[in-house]
């Protein structure tokens, strides 16, 4: 059977729940985990769980290979060698994004960014096109089929695998192009907007930076992430960090709840495919509540905080 | 310092999308402008010269029709611009950096390259990695904030989480330039005017030898993504409101 190759992403000591979802995408083939900078020993039981055949805990040259984009690329360019992989998949976060397009371009092979479906064995692969607009299926012509997948696109379904680990350290050294001087930390355990199952985003109508602390209360009982739209980011409210749309991120979570967002294409953009979009709004005329789930009209700062209090 | 920056024609982000056929969409009927993210590269561009002198070069592959798309960045204040002209919107990544890298070396490698983190139409997020690779240079995508001197560039980005980076490289280097790098100036009429006499170079595919029919990837089929057809709207005090609401999202959809 052709063996596919999983970057598992961890968080804590822990696999994502997204890694997890793009296990789920290669169901249907071999699966290989790779897995960079965690001790793949306290992984084995979730990611056997989900159909890993095999964990390999990757190195390069024996050392840590995040201490460059550029390395990390290459050694994962030798694991696809080594284990004569057929295709490669990464979950679309900022860092497998990025990594990904640097180790196609390493290959010359053909890649897909953010997919929401894919066919390992036909080589095709569903994606957004026109922010959001339209979904356009794209057939690869590649040795290699390598793709990232949305987060939470792909929902995680278990599939035992033998989950058998070794190590691999790849013969590759770091071309030296861009040197990390600094990581700055952000927000120490804030949950990462673009792989949140649940995200809270205030609109215009939060009206004061302070006001996101309502939203961060009710965002800590569901476990979720905090969004701003682009009206309140420009206003001053929200770090573009916190921005989700054109221009800001592309989310896909599993529940999407919009407080005072008036709901533009460009705010769609970014978070059309949530499977359910819940929009409260003192204006029951604002142009989200045609395109959204479940609305609720009513000023934000009534709705929320009984929200909170009752979930 | 010579600085290209690469710019794509996409249709405005506000416009509505009307297939055609299997893989087309109906692209005169609706506004295309320079993409947005591009917008944060050619700003960077114009404020480095205006500090340094120099000369900004637009690079552009797409349709004859992306020059009007190319005298937008012009008025922004670049010189002068290429255009490598396909009849595709959907040219594929690996075809359209080897299409830009052989346009610059053409014209001479500048010192500084800008793209957008993406583009806002086929979102690939690649070419600026195809095109640094390529060239042999360092990469760096979805910058926020940047400094550059002689010999070096030193650029944050977010790495997710809020987590920022710290990246120093050496010149020539590609940035993949995002929101927060500066806000891009709306050109003023006499800016326009000046556009309008700036030089804009054409070239085929294939003058720089390339091949449009070698693509590895190819688009099968556009549809449009379902549309939501309005919200049930949950009525009665705040308290049923939000009762209901936790009902729905807990046991039908079983989304909490």
């Amino acid at each position: 059977m052709a063996s596919t190759g999983i970057l598992i992403e961890t968080e804590n000591g822990a696999v994502k729940e997204t890694s997890l979802g793009v296990m789920t995408a290669a169901a249907d083939q071999e699966i290989i985990a790779l897995v960079t900078d965690t001790d793949p020993a306290g992984l084995k039981d979730k990611l056997a769980e989900y159909g890993a055949a095999k964990i390999v805990k990757l190195t390069a040259a024996g050392k840590d290979v995040s201490a460059s984009p550029d390395l990390a690329a290459r050694a994962l360019a030798a694991v696809v060698e080594k284990y004569g992989l057929t295709a490669l998949l990464g979950t679309a976060s900022t860092t497998g994004k990025d990594l990904f397009a640097r180790l196609a371009a390493i290959m010359d092979q053909p890649m897909v960014s953010d997919c929401v479906a894919l066919d390992i064995q036909a080589k095709t692969a569903k994606k957004s096109h026109f922010s959001g607009k339209t979904f356009a299926t794209l057939k690869v012509d590649a040795a290699v089929f390598l793709a990232t997948v949305r987060p939470n696109a792909i929902e995680a379904k278990a599939s035992a695998g033998a989950g058998e680990i070794e190590a691999f350290s790849a013969d590759v050294t770091d071309p030296g192009l861009v040197t990390i001087k600094e990581v700055k930390k952000g927000d120490a355990g804030k949950i990462d907007l673009t792989e949140a199952p649940v995200i809270i985003t205030g609109g215009r109508a939060i009206k004061a930076a302070e006001n996101y602390k309502m939203l961060e209360d009710c965002a800590a009982k569901m476990g979720a992430a905090v969004g701003a739209s682009r009206a309140a980011v420009d206003a001053g409210y929200a770090p573009h960090s916190m921005q989700v749309g054109q221009t800001g991120k592309t989310v896909s979570p599993k529940l999407y709840i919009a407080c005072g967002v008036s709901g533009a294409v460009q705010h769609f953009a970014g978070m059309k495919t949530s499977k359910v979009i819940v929009a409260i709004n003192e204006d029951k005329d604002a142009p989200i509540f045609a395109k959204c789930d479940y609305g609720i009209v009513g000023d934000i700062f009534d709705v929320v905080p009984v929200l909170t209090e009752k979930l | 310092m010579k600085i290209c920056v690469c710019v794509k024609h996409v249709p405005d982000t506000a416009a509505t999308i009307k297939i055609d056929g299997e893989t087309g969409f109906k692209d005169s009927e609706i506004k295309f402008v320079v993409n947005p993210y591009d917008e944060y590269g050619v700003e960077e561009a114009v404020k480095l010269k205006e500090k340094n002198g120099g000369e900004v070069v637009i690079v552009t592959v797409g349709k004859p029709e992306a020059a009007a798309t190319i005298r937008s960045a012009l008025a922004m204040g670049a010189d002068r611009a290429i255009l490598v002209t396909t009849d595709s919107q959907f040219l594929d990544a690996s075809l359209t950096a080897k299409a830009l890298r052989s346009a610059m070396e053409k014209d001479g490698l500048p010192d500084l390259i800008f793209t957008g983190k993406g583009s806002v139409d086929t979102e690939s997020f690649q070419t600026q990695y195809r095109l640094a690779h390529s060239l042999g240079i360092p990469v760096v995508n979805e910058v926020s904030t940047l400094s550059v001197d002689g010999k070096k560039a030193v650029a944050e980005l977010e790495v997710g989480g809020g987590d920022k980076q710290v990246i120093e490289m050496g010149l020539p280097c590609v940035i993949g330039a995002t929101k927060g790098l500066n806000e891009p100036r709306y050109p003023k009429f006499p800016d326009i005017m000046k556009a309008k006499k700036k030089k804009i170079d054409e070239m085929t595919l294939a003058d720089l030898g390339l091949d449009a029919s070698a693509q590895g990837v190819t688009l099968e089929k556009l549809e449009p993504v379902p549309e939501r057809t309005g919200a049930k709207m949950i009525e009665g005090s705040v308290e049923e409101q939000v009762t209901e609401l936790i009902r729905i999202l807990k046991q039908d959809e079983k989304v909490l």
